[in-house]
C-alpha cells in the first residue's frame, strides 16, 4: 500500500477489449415477448391502482400493462407516452422499487414481488415503431417559446407546446440535446444511443428547433430571450458540483463526477479511458453508486465509496446499493474526507475523520482518522444552481438556492417559466423534470392564450 | 389406506381412472405406455367398418386463457383410421398381456342392424371388457349418419343400444353426446334399450378461435375450417351438470355413470364421482401432460380419501347428488354476506371495482391516514352474491359468512309471492 503512495497508477485499456463490451452492455435487457406477456397477466388491474399515483407523471400504468397482455402493443406505448414522452428514458432510469413497482400490491403477502412496471414500459417503447409520429401539432398559434436547456424538462415541455401549436426554440450549452439523459447516466442504463433516438423522436413532431452550445449567461441572456420570445421556459438543470472545501488547485486525481461520467458517456472507445487503480467515491447518491461500479467496469482495483452517514441514510435507493455490492464496490459510512495527501500535484491518499451523531441527531466528527490509498477521487456530494447563468439580466426569485416557482410552474418574472432540478419541487428525478415540464408548458399554453383572448376582446 | 380398487358394471380395474376414447388409446404402443404408467384401463379408440376413415391435417386447436395456459382443446378427427384388423389383433394381445386391466371398445358403425352385430362378434373374440357406443363424436361422422347424428335422437340410441345387448354379452356403455337439448332425455333413452351404463360427455361443438389475418378458423385445414369437439378442463362445468342431472333423476338415477369431461386433476375426478360417476375416463389431461399424470390423479385422489376416512370409491359416490336440487326448493331465508379479511387484503381493490360497477355497491373504501386503503363491506347492501370472492387475487381473504337468521327455511315453492306455491 505504501508503495502506492508514490506510484499513482492511472491507465487506460486496463481490460481486454471483450470485457468492455460485457461490462458496459445493457444491465436491465428489455423482456423478450414472451416474458412481457408473461409479467404482463401478472398485474391485477387495480382500481384506483396505487403505481398510478406513484408515478410523477401519471402513467395509467393497469391500462398500458393490461394492452401489453392484450397484445396490443402500440396501444401500450401511446398510453405510455400520453402522460410522458420520455417513457423510454424514464423506463430505464427510473428508481421503479420507490415508484411504481414499490407501491405495487403484489409486494404484500403472499407475493412480495412486484409487477415489472419498468421493464414492461420498455418493451413496450423499444416494441413500438410507428410509421408516423403518433402526435400532430394542433394549428398553429403564432406563439413563440423559448426553452433553455434540452434535458427531460425542457424536452417535455418543448414537445406539449408544440403539440399545442407553438413554436418552441430549444436552447443547450451541450452539442447534444438530452441533458442528464445523455451526459449524466451511466452508460449501461443507456445503451445503444438510446437518448438521442428519444430526442429524435420528440424533434419529429416538427415545430421545435434546437440550438446547441448555446449556454444562459453565456451565448444567451435571460433578458433578451425575455423580449425575443412570449414566453420562456427554464429547464437548466443542476450544473455546479458541490465542494468537498478540500479543494486545492492543480491536483490531479480529485475529479468531479459529472465530468467523468459525461465523458464515459460520449466516449467511442472506453479502453481509451484513463482511469485510476485506487479509487475513492465521496457520496451516496445514485451517481455515486453510477461511479463507482463504471470505475470497476473499467478495471479500477479498488474502488471504495465513502458516506458520512449509515446506509439507512443514504440517497441512492437499495437497490442502487446492492448493485454497487454486486460489483464489489467497497462501502465506508460513517467518515468524511478531512484531507488530502498530494505529492507533485497528484493525489495519492485521503483522510477520513470518523462520523457519528450526537444526541441531537447532528453529524459530528469523533477526531478518529484513517486514510485511504486513492490516485483518484471523485465527488458525488450533489450538484447545485449556477445562478451566475442570470448574470446580466433580470434574475427571479431564487429559495433554497434554486428557482422559485409557483404552482403554476412561473417564477418571479412575469413571462419566465421553469421547471425540473433547477427548481425545488419534488424529487430530482427524470420522471419528476418530465412531469414539471408537461405541466409547466400546460401553464404557458393557458397564460398566452388567455392573455391573447383577452387583448383581443 | 383408502383402496382405489374399482368395479364398474362388473368390469374391475385398478383404479378409476381409464383413459377415455381418443387418440391416446388409438395403438397398442400407447396403450401399453398408459398402463405401464399405472392407468386403470382404456377406452380403446372407435372401431368401425373398413375401410376406415381418412383424416385431415391438422387436426386439433386450443382455447387458451390469457396468460397462455389451455383451457380446452378441439378436435377434428374421426373414428380409427387404422385397419380393424390390426386394431382387433393388438386389443386381444393387450388383454393377454394386461389381465388386470380394464380394456373396452369403443364402436360406430352404420345404423343396421347387422352391421352391429358383426362387428360385435368381431370385437367380442378379442376378449376384451366392455363396449361403449360412440354415440357422440360431434365431427365428420354425424354426416354419414353415425355418431353425435345417432345421439341426438332417443330413439335410434334406444334401438341400436337394445341391438347391441341382443348380440352380445359384453356390458354395454352408451357414450352419450351433449349436443343436445336435454342430457336425460338421452340417458333415458340408453336406459330403455338396456345399456348396463352411460359414460359422459362426448366432445362439445366448438370453434376455439379464428386467426384475424388469415380470417380462418382452427384447427386450419387448407384455409378452411370445421367445427370441432370440444373438450378439456374448459367442459368440466357442463360435463358435471349432465352427470349430475341423471344422478338426480328418479327414473336415471340408479344407471352406471362412466364420467367423462375435463378430469384433470383428483379434485375433479373426486367431483366426478360424488356426483354419481362409478369411475372416471380422462384423455385432454393426459395429451397435455402425457400419462405420468395418473400418478398425480391416483396419490391426490386416496390421499383425500384417506383424510376423509373414505376406504373405497363407493363411499362416496353420489354424496352430492342429495344436495343437488331445482332452484325452486332453495331457502330464501339463507343468507350470506362477504367479509374481507383485512390482515391478508392487498388493497387492490378489484372487489370494489367489481361490485360497485357491477353488482350492489356493497363494498366502501376509505383513504387511513397512514395512506393504506381499507376495503370493507357495507353489510346492509351485501346481498352475498360471490362476485367479491371471486375477482379477489388472495387465497381466502374474502369469505362469505352465514348470516344468523330467526326465519325457517322457506322456498318459493312455499312463498307467499308465488302465485303456484304448493303449500297454498
Amino acid at each position: 500500500m505504501s508503495d502506492s503512495k508514490k506510484d499513482p497508477d492511472m491507465s487506460s485499456h486496463r481490460l481486454p477489449n471483450d470485457e468492455y463490451l460485457k461490462n458496459f452492455s445493457d444491465i436491465k435487457p428489455p423482456l423478450s415477448q414472451y416474458e412481457a406477456h408473461i409479467e404482463a397477466n401478472r398485474c391485477l388491474y387495480c382500481e384506483d391502482a396505487p403505481c398510478i399515483s406513484a408515478c410523477p407523471t401519471g402513467i395509467n400504468i393497469p391500462s398500458f400493462i393490461q394492452k401489453i397482455a392484450d397484445k396490443n402493443t402500440d396501444g401500450a406505448a401511446t398510453t405510455i407516452l400520453d402522460s410522458n414522452i420520455l417513457g423510454g428514458s424514464c423506463a430505464r432510469v427510473c428508481p421503479t422499487e420507490i415508484l411504481c413497482e414499490g407501491v405495487c400490491v403484489r409486494n404484500k403477502s403472499p407475493e412480495f414481488s412486484p409487477v415489472k412496471i419498468g421493464r414492461l414500459q420498455r418493451f413496450a417503447l423499444d416494441t413500438y415503431q410507428p410509421d408516423q409520429h403518433p402526435y400532430q401539432r394542433s394549428p398553429a398559434t403564432g406563439r413563440t417559446i423559448a426553452v433553455v436547456g434540452a434535458g427531460p424538462a425542457g424536452l417535455a415541455c418543448a414537445h406539449k407546446l408544440s403539440r399545442l401549436g407553438h413554436n418552441v426554440t430549444i436552447f443547450d450549452k451541450q452539442a447534444k440535446a438530452g441533458g442528464l439523459n445523455e451526459y449524466g447516466i451511466a452508460q449501461y442504463k443507456m445503451v445503444d444511443n438510446f437518448a438521442q433516438k428519444e430526442v429524435d423522436f420528440i424533434m419529429a413532431l416538427g415545430g421545435i428547433q434546437l440550438k446547441t452550445q448555446q449556454a444562459l449567461g453565456e451565448q444567451l441572456q435571460l433578458d433578451s430571450l425575455r423580449n425575443e420570445f412570449d414566453a420562456v421556459f427554464l429547464g437548466v438543470g443542476l450544473s455546479n458540483s458541490k465542494a468537498l472545501g478540500l479543494e486545492q488547485t492543480d491536483i490531479h486525481g480529485l475529479e468531479s463526477s459529472l465530468d467523468f461520467i459525461s465523458e464515459l458517456r460520449q466516449s467511442d472507445d472506453l479502453s481509451q479511458i484513463t482511469i485510476g487503480n485506487k479509487i475513492v467515491v465521496i457520496g451516496a447518491g445514485n451517481t455515486a453508486i453510477d461511479i463507482a461500479c463504471q470505475s470497476k467496469r473499467l478495471g479500477a482495483e479498488q474502488v471504495t465509496l465513502v458516506y458520512r452517514r449509515g446506509e439507512s441514510h443514504m440517497p441512492a435507493t437499495s437497490k442502487e446499493l446492492e448493485f454497487a455490492k454486486q460489483n464489489s464496490v467497497k462501502i465506508i459510512t460513517w467518515a468524511r474526507p478531512s484531507s488530502l495527501k498530494v505529492i507533485n500535484n497528484q493525489l495519492v491518499a485521503i483522510q477520513f475523520e470518523k462520523t457519528a451523531l450526537d444526541t441531537s441527531n447532528n453529524l459530528i466528527g469523533t477526531e478518529s482518522f484513517f486514510e485511504l490509498p486513492a490516485d483518484t477521487v471523485y465527488k458525488a456530494i450533489g450538484q447545485s444552481f449556477l445562478f451566475n447563468c442570470f448574470a446580466g439580466s433580470e434574475p427571479p426569485e431564487l429559495i433554497n438556492g434554486r428557482i422559485d416557482i409557483n404552482e403554476q410552474f412561473q417564477t418571479s418574472l412575469n413571462n419566465v417559466w421553469a421547471g425540473g432540478d433547477c427548481v425545488v419541487l419534488g424529487e430530482d428525478l427524470t420522471v419528476q423534470a418530465v412531469e414539471h415540464g408537461k405541466q409547466a408548458a400546460d401553464s404557458i399554453h393557458h397564460h398566452l392564450i388567455w392573455s391573447k383572448g383577452n387583448g383581443d376582446a | 389406506m383408502a383402496t382405489l380398487k374399482s368395479k364398474f358394471i362388473g368390469i374391475t380395474s385398478p383404479n378409476p381412472f381409464w383413459l377415455a376414447s381418443a387418440p391416446p388409446t388409438d395403438k397398442a404402443y400407447n396403450v401399453y405406455r398408459a398402463f405401464e404408467a399405472g392407468w386403470g384401463g382404456v377406452v380403446w379408440k372407435t372401431l368401425g367398418e373398413a375401410p376406415e376413415p381418412i383424416n385431415v391435417s391438422s387436426r386439433y386447436s386450443a382455447h387458451k386463457s390469457q396468460s397462455g395456459e389451455v383451457i380446452g382443446i378441439n378436435n377434428i378427427e374421426l373414428i380409427s383410421d387404422r385397419s380393424l384388423e390390426v386394431n382387433l389383433a393388438e386389443i386381444r394381445q393387450t388383454k393377454i398381456d394386461w389381465p388386470d386391466r380394464a380394456v373396452i371398445v369403443s364402436l360406430m358403425v352404420p345404423c343396421e342392424e347387422a352391421s352391429w352385430k358383426a362387428m360385435l362378434n368381431k370385437v367380442a373374440a378379442t376378449g376384451c371388457d366392455g363396449i361403449e357406443l360412440n354415440f357422440g363424436c360431434p365431427h365428420g361422422m354425424p354426416e354419414r349418419g353415425m355418431g353425435a347424428a345417432v345421439g341426438q335422437v332417443p330413439e335410434y340410441v334406444e334401438m341400436i343400444t337394445a341391438w347391441c345387448k341382443k348380440h352380445t354379452k359384453l356390458p354395454v356403455i352408451v357414450k352419450l353426446t351433449p349436443n343436445i337439448t336435454n342430457i336425460v332425455t338421452s340417458a333415458m333413452a340408453a336406459k330403455k334399450g338396456g345399456a348396463d351404463a352411460v359414460s359422459l360427455i362426448n366432445t362439445i361443438n366448438s370453434i376455439t378461435q379464428i386467426d384475424l389475418d388469415s380470417m380462418a378458423g382452427a384447427p386450419n385445414v387448407g384455409g378452411q375450417f370445421t367445427s370441432g369437439g370440444y373438450c378439456g378442463s374448459a367442459v368440466k362445468p357442463i360435463a358435471l351438470n349432465m352427470v349430475g342431472q341423471i344422478s338426480r333423476n328418479n327414473e336415471t338415477g340408479s344407471l352406471p355413470i362412466s364420467g367423462i369431461g375435463g378430469i384433470s386433476t383428483w379434485r375433479d375426478a373426486a367431483e366426478f364421482i360424488s356426483l354419481g360417476a362409478g369411475n372416471v375416463q380422462v384423455c385432454t389431461a393426459a395429451m397435455l401432460h402425457g400419462f405420468k399424470i395418473i400418478t398425480e390423479l391416483t396419490d391426490g385422489l386416496a390421499r383425500w380419501m384417506d383424510s376423509k376416512g373414505y376406504q373405497t370409491i363407493e363411499d362416496f359416490k353420489g354424496a352430492a347428488v342429495p344436495q343437488l336440487t331445482d332452484w325452486k326448493h332453495l331457502d330464501l331465508n339463507y343468507q350470506v354476506i362477504a367479509e374481507i379479511n383485512q390482515d391478508s387484503c392487498i388493497e387492490c381493490g378489484r372487489c370494489y371495482a367489481a361490485c360497485e360497477d357491477t353488482a350492489h355497491q356493497a363494498i366502501k373504501v376509505e383513504k387511513l391516514e397512514n395512506g393504506q386503503r381499507h376495503f370493507s363491506v357495507i353489510n346492509n347492501e351485501c346481498v352475498g352474491c360471490n362476485l367479491c370472492q371471486i375477482t379477489c387475487p388472495v387465497p381466502d381473504c374474502i369469505t362469505m359468512v352465514k348470516q344468523p337468521t330467526s326465519k325457517p327455511k322457506q322456498s318459493w315453492d312455499q312463498h307467499p309471492k308465488n302465485p303456484f306455491r304448493s303449500n297454498k
